[in-house]
């Protein structure tokens, strides 16, 4: 077993002053508008204060003025690179507080979008996390093959990024012929792309090098911190929502659920997390495989949808698995046609947590890539 | 227009342009417009998209800068909230002149979706720094900031540079 690469120096041992230095909120590698105030001891980082709100877009307030159909484009736009699975524990929310049952159809529909925009996600998440690394080949790569997704996604609900795809009951509209064939065409994409990625990127000794051993999170850290998704996955803990709390079909899939096993430096450091996201991309791909062959020809996917949704007086939690780990909503509702309070327990924000306790001790540079491993997305943090 | 349709003028047997100092001027700082990044939201990922080997922005000449001081033009792509206002004004007074402002968005152009109860949002870029170019959509596809940087290529090409009092172009 290698040895961690944490470096414990003591502030009188090297006899220099600690700097503060200041990271963001504009640069290209904190993923969003983070800012990070980092406190140095030559090189070694000592202390990492994250500091927040340059996105505050005031997500709550939206919620308490819009009606439930119109809260959904803004739902999108927390987690905007995988607004599919954003929309989902909301929709479902509301589907379980007004006792609409969902067509058979449907759920395979929404679990195939909802694997694809993962996806997408992961393509997004590899390619910048080898972009802080130094390594720009996989970024053109996997943005070369997002396309095709998108295009997918485009053709069913007319939007690139932000979809608004998802109703209360349904969705907004029914797949179009030749989907599925062009479904199997990205997965073979998919999986040729990242045969491709294993060789340049992920077994790539300098990026080994990089990230190998850098920024060990522990399995009691990471629960203790509540983190989740493939954070909590890389340190070597198998907790999946789709698995653990299957809700819609998942539970007629065969699918596994990858931890980070350490086959290159130890659990739970930057390189095994990354690795997970790989995983998890082939096992996306086995799930669309098996529910495009699930899924019935026929149903009526529009028809369910409520003209009025007016649920009763109560409230509701409901928590699905994003890309990025656990998504939560908590509704409460007064009997309206709005909300009373609409909670999200966002997975960037929790993860985002944890960066002050697992950057302590390395380089600065190792910062970049330790905060490039989490994956967050600024707009999911601040809201 | 330009400077180079008139390559193929049969001028003393061609291989001679006759124009204007400003038009050589003017056609060389279109043709490589570096621009200083500021990606802040959902617009950001589309712009990220546009960089990529499907649509290639740089083809425009375009090159991402990081730093204010090396960038021509600033790309404001997502929502500018009262807390990030400061930072925008801050790093456009840092640029060198000529700079120019492109706001992508309908976040960045008006307030976009935040603009009623926003209470955190700035309701467009336009009110803390002049803008040349803007660009709509929730998010624009790719092919509108294609044609954004287009416009602003062409609002390049008709500047003074000398005379300012007289602006070029009506060829
Ligand atoms: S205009 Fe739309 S896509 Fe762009 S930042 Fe605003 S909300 Fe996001």
């Amino acid at each position: 077993m290698t040895e961690i690469k944490r470096y414990d120096l003591e502030y009188s041992q090297l006899d220099s002053d600690r700097m503060r230095i200041n990271v963001g909120p504009q640069h290209p590698s904190t993923h969003g508008v983070l800012r990070l105030e980092v406190e140095v001891d030559g090189e070694i980082v000592t202390e990492v204060v994250p500091h927040l709100g340059y996105l505050h877009r005031s997500f709550e307030k939206h919620c308490e003025k819009m009606t439930f159909p119109q809260i959904i484009p803004y739902i999108d736009r927390m987690d905007y690179i995988s607004a599919m699975n954003n929309e989902w524990p909301y929709v479902m929310a509301l589907e379980k507080m007004l006792d609409v049952k969902v067509p058979e159809k449907v759920e395979f529909i929404r679990v195939i979008v909802a694997e694809l925009n993962r996806l997408a996600n992961h393509q997004i998440a590899v390619a910048t996390f080898g972009m802080d690394a130094g390594a720009f080949t996989p970024f053109l790569y996997y943005f070369r093959d997002r396309e095709s997704i998108i295009w997918i996604l485009e053709r069913l609900s007319g939007a690139r990024l932000l979809y608004n795809y998802f109703r209360v009951g349904g969705m907004a509209a029914d797949i179009y012929p030749g989907f599925k064939e062009d479904c199997l065409e990205v997965v073979k994409k998919v999986r040729k792309t990242n045969e491709e990625i294993m060789d340049l990127l992920i077994h790539n000794n300098i990026f080994i090098k990089r990230t190998a051993n850098v920024g060990v999170l522990t399995p009691e850290v990471a629960i203790n911190f509540a983190c989740s998704g493939p954070v909590l996955r890389g340190s070597g803990v198998k907790f999946d929502l789709r698995k653990d709390e299957p809700y819609s079909v998942y539970d007629r899939f065969d699918f596994d659920v990858p931890v980070g096993v350490g086959e290159v430096g130890v659990v739970g450091d930057c390189w095994n997390r990354n690795m997970v996201r790989m995983k998890e991309m082939e096992q996306s791909c086995r799930i669309i495989e098996q529910a495009l062959e699930m899924m019935p020809e026929e149903g009526d996917v529009t028809g369910g949808v409520p003209r009025r949704i007016k649920p009763p007086k109560g409230e509701m939690y409901i928590r699905t698995e994003n890309p990025k780990g656990e998504l939560g909503f908590y509704l409460v509702t007064n009997g309206t046609d709005k909300p009373e309070r609409l909670k999200a327990r966002g997975p960037s924000f929790v993860n985002l947590s944890v960066i002050p306790e697992i950057s302590k001790g390395y380089m600065f540079a190792d910062l970049i890539l330790i905060l490039g491993s989490i994956d967050i997305v600024l707009g999911e943090v601040d809201r | 227009m330009g400077l180079l349709n008139r390559l193929d003028d049969p001028y003393e047997g061609g291989g001679i342009v006759l124009g204007k100092i400003e038009e050589l001027l003017n056609w060389g700082r279109s043709k490589s417009d570096w621009y200083l990044h500021f990606g802040l939201a959902c617009c950001a990922i589309e712009f990220m998209a546009m960089n990529a080997s499907h649509f290639d922005f740089m083809r425009f000449g375009t090159i991402p800068r990081t730093s204010p001081r090396q960038a021509d033009f600033i790309m404001v792509t997502g929502t500018v909230t009262f807390k990030m206002a400061e930072r925008i004004k801050i790093l456009y007074e840092q640029m060198a002149e000529p700079k120019y402002v492109i706001s992508v968005g309908s976040c960045s152009n008006s307030g976009g979706p935040y603009w009623e109860h926003g209470y955190h949002v700035l309701k467009g870029v336009d009110r803390i720094i002049p803008v040349d170019v803007y660009i709509p959509g929730c998010p624009p596809r790719p092919e509108a900031f294609e044609e954004g940087m287009m416009k602003l290529q062409e609002k390049i090409n008709k500047q003074a540079i000398f005379n300012k009092r007289k602006l070029l172009g009506t060829e």
